[in-house]
């Protein structure tokens, strides 16, 4: 692959100057070296140094450049530039349903306090031990697909009913994260994390619509963690 | 223009919201002080997650294992350039503050018997250098994000406050030479903030940026080091970096030495696995610094792959398909997002790559900031302490092992806090006066970038610097390239302090953010360059063409001239040198030794 | 009284299950009248009659009304929750909602009693 001209129609918005966002046309030449669109992001502010995002790993670790890519809440630095159809252009935009600051940089403050309202950290009253506490290999398995959350937001900001109740529905990040600590063998404020989440907005504004599994870029499943959730509530109801 | 700056008071400030950040944050913080973190990112993106191996500590769960080999294991890797005490100090903590990790929910892998899962890394052995011990304590090939989360979540527990996306322009030092805090940027607003305190810790991380080819976030440029040089402060070893053998090639995306521990084997174009001439007994799993050496002399003797014959294979087809998932899923995921090959079936293409910064802002083992005096060469700086991949302690002297950064930052970060603890307690209840020019840096920095006329671009000054540094300070260094390295860097830095941004607006300004890291940049980037320049021989990572292997001199190493910590200043670009600690706190000196595997 | 983002009404979990419960009854009762039907159930309206009319038939529908209202109130509740945010009107649509569903209960098991 030579060089190419990608277009791009991207999200716009200085509250300094502009009095409503606005989508800019915008194109700009790649080579074979830039793989990702987070390349290419990178060479679109070399051009117009006033183009806002975040950034840093550029390896899909941090979870700094979620943004919205063709409809479709992703991370530039994992996003192909290849898996582009030719001839129509990149529409970018900021997460959907939170407060844009600038360009495609959203404010998280609320996806954040939802994150820290189940208490996220291990609640252990015992004295702690000398040596670490065990943990067999099994329980150790059921942190698998939880602990690798990287707090990106995109399927919080994907999911229609954190859109309505971000203030109160807990969202898809928030409760993987809950279950993470519910499934940590040595947790045990499970009772307590379970009476936090029954509440018809915390917990049950999920309505299962899976837009959440679908988008994860690290192919993470908080529906399912959401699922196993409530079949813990049911379990110690009946 | 900016004229305006609010003053906020604390009693401790901590820059940086990494590992290192983290650690001490928990130590101020649960001792109930009101502390600062300042971080450009929130804190789960500071690039500590992105670490994959592991961390070291004798736990001794998988096998027998003694701190007293692994500070014997430091010592030879930091090719007797650490200072002994403080590697002392590190090995002998490790247990513990890997423990406490455990106890605050991280993630380990387990053993059958319940306890934390530990694998072998180059260069940590048993018994004195016998053969390799399992020591790397590690969570699958995602140490790094287990641990930082585990410790922001700790850090909500105790009710840390953080200041998130906020930069530190510029360090706050009166006449007496005291530091009372730092100036900030708030980029969602682009307002500028002193934060007033009785300590300042800095735990910004890694310059690992100032290379064409790195490992390292875009946010690590080596503001810390930046900021301590404006003030006056000298920068530590700077000419020390680890190339990492295996990046993937291009891209820069590091993957982990564990691969090569698992099996994997480095081929040249013929297909040859070459190590096994480098290195007879390790093979693949030499020390860092001689793979990266055997790959470059490939790819310099015409063996490289590829259409332009610049990168070498990592090759672990051979492995067993279920031991590649279990054991490296990260890899190969991101082997196959960054490279385009499935290692289950294609080699990876991967070439040495910038991956750690050895020096940086000088400290002693208490995590205390330290600068020669007129009393001494390591006199106390007051209110101000360095801890992680910013400071150097010096622990990885002139090489570091794998898995001993993420212990640097657990043992340094710690004791840096709990130090600063203690001196906040002896101290008056009154926060010292700030100086009358307290901001006057930052606001000349700030106003000299707004008005700027005809001045260079941004995005292409630092390629420049990368580009220069990457040429003339690699992995090899040619004593005609440094000297012409000098020269160029020096005007590049001409360049930078004439940058101009078309964008001056206020609300999350990213290129006045940019602007700004590349003059931190700059200061690491020729700190390195002058530094590596003047070191008249080889050892741990720099190795020079001239200082060849002899008898007096093995490896090139010359004990009688340059057994000595390098000292920069930026007043002068002026180099100092101070001597290396060959005493530790409580056992024998680790005698000098040829470093060999 | 202060503006307070409320919430831990320590309830859901029942009406979550209930809503499970009562779509599972729904079904079932489906598959029930499909069969019935496809047996012939509804030549015509004097079998048909009959065919609801009997005791068992009587109280599977009896279930049915009470299962789908339950179900409704649960969904209809829901979607005043995700886009009516003044709790006065909520609270009002809450009531007439409640209203509907009961006057449609008594209505069908005043049809249900008259077979
Ligand atoms: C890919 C990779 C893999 C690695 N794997 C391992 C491993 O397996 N084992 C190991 O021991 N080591 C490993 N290392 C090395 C190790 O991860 C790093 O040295 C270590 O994480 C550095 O931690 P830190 O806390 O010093 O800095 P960082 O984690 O880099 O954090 C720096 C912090 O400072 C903040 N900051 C910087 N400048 C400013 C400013 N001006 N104002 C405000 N805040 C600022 C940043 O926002 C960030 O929060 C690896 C490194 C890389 C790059
Ligand atoms: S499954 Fe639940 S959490 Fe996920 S998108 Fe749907 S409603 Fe949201
Ligand atoms: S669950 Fe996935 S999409 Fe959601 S925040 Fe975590 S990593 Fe991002
Ligand atoms: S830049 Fe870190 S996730 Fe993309």
């Amino acid at each position: 692959m030579a060089s190419r001209t990608l277009h791009f129609k991207i999200y716009r918005y200085d509250p300094d100057k502009d009095r409503k966002p606005y989508m800019q046309d915008i194109s700009v030449e790649v080579d074979e070296n830039d793989r990702k669109l987070l390349d290419a992001l990178v060479k679109l502010k070399a051009k117009d140094d006033s183009l806002a995002f975040r950034r840093s790993c550029r390896e899909g670790v941090c979870g700094s450049d979620a943004i919205n890519i063709n409809g479709k809440n992703g991370l530039a630095c994992l996003t192909d530039l290849s898996s582009f159809p030719e001839g129509k252009p990149i529409v970018l935009r900021p997460l959907p349903g939170l407060p844009v600051i600038r360009d495609l940089i959203v404010d998280m403050t609320q996806f954040f306090k939802q994150y820290h309202s189940i208490k996220p950290y291990l609640i252990n009253h015992d004295p702690p031990p000398e040596r670490e506490r065990l943990q067999s290999p099994k329980d150790r398995e059921e942190l698998d697909g939880l602990y690798e959350c990287i707090l990106c937001a995109c399927c919080s900001t994907s999911c229609p009913s954190f859109w309505w109740n971000p203030d109160k529905f807990v969202g898809p990040a928030g409760l993987l994260a809950a279950y993470r600590f519910i499934a940590d063998t040595r947790d045990q404020a499970t009772n307590e994390r379970l009476d936090d989440l029954e509440d018809p907005y915390r917990l049950f504004r999920c309505h299962t619509i899976m837009n959440c599994v679908d988008v994860c870029p690290k192919g993470l499943n908080p529906t399912r963690a959401i699922g196993k959730i409530k079949a813990l509530m049911v379990a110690r109801a009946i | 223009m900016f004229r305006t700056v609010t003053i906020r008071k604390f009693d401790a400030v901590i820059v940086g919201a990494g590992g290192a950040g983290l650690r001490a944050a928990i130590a101020l913080s649960e001792a109930g002080f009101k502390t600062a973190v300042l971080s450009k990112v929130f804190p789960t993106r500071s690039h500590t997650v992105a670490a994959q191996g592991g961390v070291a500590a004798s736990l001794g769960n998988a096998e027998e294992d003694h701190w007293h080999w692994h500070m014997y294991d430091t010592v030879k890797g930091s090719d007797w350039l650490g200072d002994q005490d403080a590697i002392e100090f590190m090995c002998r903590k490790a247990n513990e503050v890997v423990i406490e990790l455990e106890h605050w929910g991280m993630p380990f892998d387990r053993l059958d018997n319940g306890r934390i899962y530990q694998r072998p890394f180059g260069g940590h052995m048993a018994n004195f250098g016998e053969k390799p011990v399992r020591r790397s304590c590690a969570a699958a090939d995602r140490t790094g994000h287990a641990m930082l989360h585990a410790m922001y979540q700790r850090n909500v527990r105790a009710h840390t406050q953080f200041f998130v996306e906020w930069m530190a322009l510029d360090l706050i030092r009166d006449e007496e030479g005291e530091v009372l805090g730092v100036t900030a940027l708030e980029m969602e607003t682009g307002d500028i903030y002193a934060f007033h305190a009785k300590a300042t810790i800095f735990a910004t991380g890694g310059a690992g940026r100032i290379f064409a080819s790195s490992t390292n976030a875009f946010i690590n440029t080596g503001d810390g080091l930046g900021m301590a040089a404006r003030a006056g402060i000298p920068l530590e070893d700077m000419e020390f970096w680890q190339f990492h053998p295996t990046g993937v090639a291009g891209a820069g995306v590091l993957i982990t030495e564990g691969v090569r521990g698992e099996g994997g084997i480095l081929r040249n174009s013929l297909g040859e696995r070459f190590m096994e001439r480098y290195a007879p007994n390790a093979k693949d799993l030499a020390s860092r610094d001689v793979v990266a050496r055997a790959m470059v002399t490939e790819i310099n003797e015409g063996r490289g792959c590829g259409p332009h014959k610049d990168y070498v294979l990592l090759d672990i087809t051979h492995l067993p398909p279920e031991t590649i998932m279990k054991r490296l899923p990260g890899i190969r995921e991101i082997a196959i997002q960054f490279a385009g090959v499935d290692p289950i079936k294609e080699p990876i293409p991967v070439v040495p790559t910038c991956h750690y910064q050895m020096g940086g802002i000088p400290t002693n083992y208490l995590g205390q900031v330290v600068v020669p005096g007129k009393r001494s060469q390591n006199e106390v700086v007051p209110g101000f302490y360095a801890a992680g991949e910013c400071a150097c302690a010096s622990v990885h002297g002139a090489n570091r092992l794998g898995t001993n950064s993420l212990l640097d930052l657990l043992v340094f970060g710690k004791s840096a806090g709990e130090t600063a603890v203690e001196e906040l307690k002896k101290m008056p209840k009154a926060h010292k006066d700030l100086p009358k020019d307290a901001f006057e840096r930052t606001l000349a920095r700030l106003n000299r970038l707004e008005t700027q006329k005809d001045g260079a671009n941004v995005h292409e000054t630092r390629l420049l610097m990368q580009r220069t540094m990457q040429k003339h300070c690699g992995v090899f260094r040619f004593a005609h390239l440094l000297k012409e390295g000098v020269d160029k860097i020096l005007e590049v830095q001409k360049r930078v302090e004439q940058t101009e941004i078309r964008d001056k607006s206020k609300v999350f300004n990213t290129a006045r953010i940019e602007a700004l890291e590349l003059e931190n940049m700059i200061e690491a980037a020729v700190a390195t360059m002058v530094s590596a320049e003047a070191r008249k021989e080889s050892r741990g990572a720099h190795v020079r063409d001239d200082c060849p292997d002899t008898p007096e001199c093995p490896n090139g190493r010359d004990d009688v001239n340059w057994l000595k910590h390098t000292l920069w200043y930026k007043e002068g670009n002026r180099l100092d040198y101070k001597s290396v600690n060959l005493r530790p706190l409580t056992v024998e000196t680790i005698p000098l030794k040829k470093r060999a595997y | 009284m202060v503006r307070r983002n409320v919430v831990g009404a320590h309830y859901g979990l029942v009406d979550w299950l209930a809503q499970r419960v009562t779509a599972v009854l729904m079904a079932a009762y489906a598959m029930v009248v499909a069969v019935a039907l496809l047996q012939g159930a509804a030549a015509d309206f004097v079998t048909w009659r009959s065919f609801m009319a009997s005791g068992l038939m009587r109280f599977f529908s009896f279930v049915l009304v009470l299962a789908l209202a339950w179900h409704a109130w649960v969904g209809v509740r829901d979607i005043w929750m995700d886009y009516v945010k003044p709790v006065s009107l909520r609270l009002a649509l809450h009531v007439l909602t409640l209203f509907a569903l009961i006057g449609s209960v008594g209505w069908a098991l005043g049809i249900l009693w008259r077979l």
